[in-house]
């Protein structure tokens, strides 16, 4: 995972499923095309490897961008649910609960 | 890619876009030898068309040079695919078919260490294959279940023989499935599922 540092000087863990939204309704004209075509492609949550997938970019090249983004509070990163040594019950049960409803 | 045109890099059709309120996200990866399903199972239970996420490996990390007339470094990219399923207004769900050669599983970071449990996928007529596959899980402490994928012209065994073919412990689910069939499928990711519930009741594993 990349640590990537956020507005705050928090660091956050760059996962294949953070989910990234962008916090501005339109690119800031500073912004370098790929940063433009991310902010657009991020106006609802989307994951890290959804952007890689729609940017054609291979994940380890989205962790440079997404820094870039973070850092100029353009996004926001809300980080993944990861495996844990005692997994939480109540997500599990409500991904069974989601997954009977497919 | 030429991003002087990104204007028009398509994303989510409006139908896939996910809500607001999406909060975070977990992951599964689907594991097993070529051509076993995984990407037929991916596809069969997501919400979304699958995507493919790509990563590179130089050659170097490869160990195989079939490029002798070339000087220059080559780079090999591995393609993963990934679908989603939307659980609540504020969880979702990926799955990550991987490829096939484990030696590219950990191309992608933190693609194992946070995932929430593993499918193996069986081919009756490969089974030695599953050895390492599932070697390889026990080694990151991947929790998983193992599917048997029912091929028409594979042989046929009875659950209890391929535990034992396979060198399963009791607790381990183990069932067969038609990864072409969405309900077949989700069965089997409910069975994980379930499976994970059961070790976060005991705590028995990391
Ligand atoms: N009969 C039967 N055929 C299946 C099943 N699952 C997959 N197939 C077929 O097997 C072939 C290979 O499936 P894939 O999903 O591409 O396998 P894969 O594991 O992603 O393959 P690689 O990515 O190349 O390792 C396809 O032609 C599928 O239609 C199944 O459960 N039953
Ligand atoms: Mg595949």
């Amino acid at each position: 995972m990349y640590v990537v540092a956020g507005p705050d000087g928090e660091r956050a863990e760059l996962d294949l499923v953070t989910l990234i939204v962008a916090r501005v309704a339109d690119p800031p004209p500073s912004a370098s095309p790929e940063q433009a075509a991310l902010l657009r492609l991020c106006a609802a949550p989307l994951s890290v490897a959804e952007l890689s997938a729609y940017l054609h970019l291979p994940f380890s090249a989205m962790g440079v961008l997404l820094t870039e983004l973070l850092t100029a509070e353009l996004v926001q990163a809300r980080a993944p649910i990861v495996r844990q040594s005692r997994t939480d019950r109540s997500l599990l049960e409500a991904v069974m609960n989601g997954l009977q409803r497919l | 890619m030429d991003f002087k045109g990104s204007d028009t890099i398509p994303g989510p059709r409006a139908e896939d876009q996910l809500p607001h309120t999406a909060q975070s996200a977990a992951k599964i990866v689907i594991v097993g030898g070529f051509g076993v399903g995984k990407t037929t199972m991916v596809g069969s239970v997501s919400e979304i068309t699958p995507l493919t996420t790509e990563e590179t490996m130089t050659q170097a990390g490869i160990g195989v040079d079939d490029n002798f007339g070339s000087a220059s470094k080559t780079a090999t990219t591995v393609a993963m695919d990934f679908g989603r399923i939307s659980i609540t207004e504020q969880l979702v769900l990926y799955l990550f078919g991987t490829p096939g050669q484990q030696r590219f599983w950990f191309l992608w970071n933190g693609l194992f260490e946070g995932a929430l449990g593993a499918v193996v996928l069986v081919d009756t007529r490969r089974l030695e294959v599953s050895f390492d596959v599932m070697g390889r899980l026990e080694e990151r402490g991947v929790p998983f279940v193992v599917a048997v994928n029912a091929f028409p012209d594979a042989p046929r065994y009875a659950i209890e023989e391929l535990r034992t073919a396979l060198d399963l412990t009791p607790d381990i689910p183990i069932m067969e499935c038609d990864a072409r069939r969405r309900a077949s499928s989700r069965d089997v990711l409910m069975t994980l599922m379930r499976f994970l519930h059961s070790l976060a009741m005991t705590g028995s594993r990391t």
